[in-house]
């Protein structure tokens, strides 16, 4: 379903890799790995469609994203570095709102046991400590029902429970005939993994 | 797509509300600058009523410029105006979104408190619905030309000053014919030629600005 031909990424003056090439397929569980600054994120932002890769291209279903834009933003949740949650409002209103951004309406009831599943607390998240915000972040996941995750550290600030709750939440994702593409440090993740090594960084 | 844009502007008043300081702020300075010319050039009432309608004009730009860091910057911070990229719609239509919400939040209060502030300059009775409508037409194309310059200026270290200097000379019509149609009014002249271009700058603006805001915008999250 997602295809990556031969991307190549340069921040400044300096490539970060290239050449790299995967094609996932459903059920899918692909971890790229790599050192500090060997541009995991980067990867990430360019396989979401938020950069351009300085060559090669992602292809959805075979068709390139850059053209098929909202199309492919339906298909897939991207939770990046920042938990892209509004301190000033309840994670539910957080939740609600990306639901609907993403284009679906999710009822009260699901977006309640999604919070409470995370166990987050239903206060402003100015109130919420770096776990909790993640977590509320992460509340996407389960009331999403998009074929592709990409996922940038997942398990950063989560506590044990929270990351063996987030490393099911992606079993089950694989299980169901969806994929995910995530970035970690930690070798979590129980299930056998396909790889991608950006190496050790420019 | 309308429900997602709908989304947008319900988000963005929500969060405006929950911050009421800092659109408070804003409309704040308007009536202080717009109090201090009175207070600066005398009380002569022939000299206010010829300044009236610039002055409350420029003070209007000034306010509607203070509160346009906050267009994006917060977003950006945080990451939600990432998402917003991968929303289900074009992300000229959340561009477009936002910024009327932010002319809901900085532009309609100051057409509404523009007359009440426009007493201290004793004009003709007839001039202040005059004054209204220049502002109900002229805020909305501030708003949407002030997103192009708070797009451009993301992420970058004093960035409110360029916004000023990126923004400012792109308000001289807004401002020309907004205190135009007062003085027209005021001269005898009618208003009609001077809100109906404002209304043109706003039609243009309104086509025209939210694609450049976008493209700044992905410009900007590269």
């Amino acid at each position: 379903m997602l295809e990556a031909a031969e991307l190549e990424c340069e921040r400044g003056a300096r490539t970060l890799f290239r050449g790299v090439s995967f094609v996932l397929r459903p059920g899918e569980l692909l971890r790229v790995a790599g050192a500090n600054g060997s541009g995991k994120t980067s990867l990430l932002r360019i396989l979401c469609g938020l950069s351009r890769p300085s060559a090669g291209e992602v292809r959805w279903n075979g068709q390139p994203i850059a053209g098929i834009k909202e199309d492919y933003a339906r298909e897939l949740v991207y939770i990046g570095h920042a938990p892209a949650v509004k301190d000033d409002l309840t994670p539910r209103e957080n939740l609600e709102i990306s639901c609907r951004l993403a284009g679906r309406a999710a009822s009260a009831l699901a977006l309640a046991a999604a919070l409470e599943r995370l166990r987050v607390p239903e206060l402003p998240v100015r109130k919420l400590s770096q776990g909790q915000r993640r977590r509320a972040a992460l509340a996407r996941l389960l009331v999403s029902e998009t074929p592709l995750w990409l996922l940038d550290e997942p398990f950063a600030t989560l506590d044990a429970e929270g990351i063996s709750l987030v490393d099911g939440l992606m079993g089950k994702q694989v299980d169901g005939g969806g994929a995910v593409v995530y970035t970690t440090h930690q070798e979590a993740g129980s299930r056998s993994t396909r790889v991608v090594d950006l190496g050790a960084g420019a | 797509m309308l429900a997602l844009a709908r989304t947008v502007v319900h988000r963005d008043l929500l969060l405006a509300l929950r911050r009421r300081s800092d659109v408070g702020t804003a409309l704040l300075f308007f009536v202080i600058v717009a109090s201090l010319f009175p207070l600066g050039v005398g009380a002569e009432p022939n000299l206010l009523r010829a300044i009236a309608p610039g002055v409350i004009w420029v003070a209007a730009l000034l306010s509607s410029m203070l509160s346009l860091g906050r267009l994006f910057a917060a977003d950006y911070a945080d990451g939600t105006l990432e998402q917003m990229l991968l929303a289900a719609a074009p992300l000229g239509v959340v561009v477009a979104a936002k910024t009327f919400a932010h002319w809901l939040v900085s532009g309609l209060p100051l057409v509404a408190i523009a007359p009440l502030i426009a007493l201290q300059y004793d004009l003709a009775p007839g001039l202040y619905g005059v004054l209204a409508l220049s502002l109900l037409l002229g805020t909305p194309v501030l708003s949407l030309i002030g997103a192009i310059g708070a797009a451009l200026t993301l992420g970058l270290r004093g960035g409110g000053v360029l916004l000023a200097l990126l923004v400012l000379p792109l308000y001289v019509p807004v401002l020309i014919f907004g205190a135009g149609a007062v003085e027209a009014v005021r001269d005898g002249l009618g208003a009609a030629p001077h809100l109906a271009l404002l209304a043109a700058c706003l039609l243009i603006a309104a086509v025209g600005t939210p694609f450049a805001t976008a493209a700044a915008v992905r410009i900007a999250l590269d």
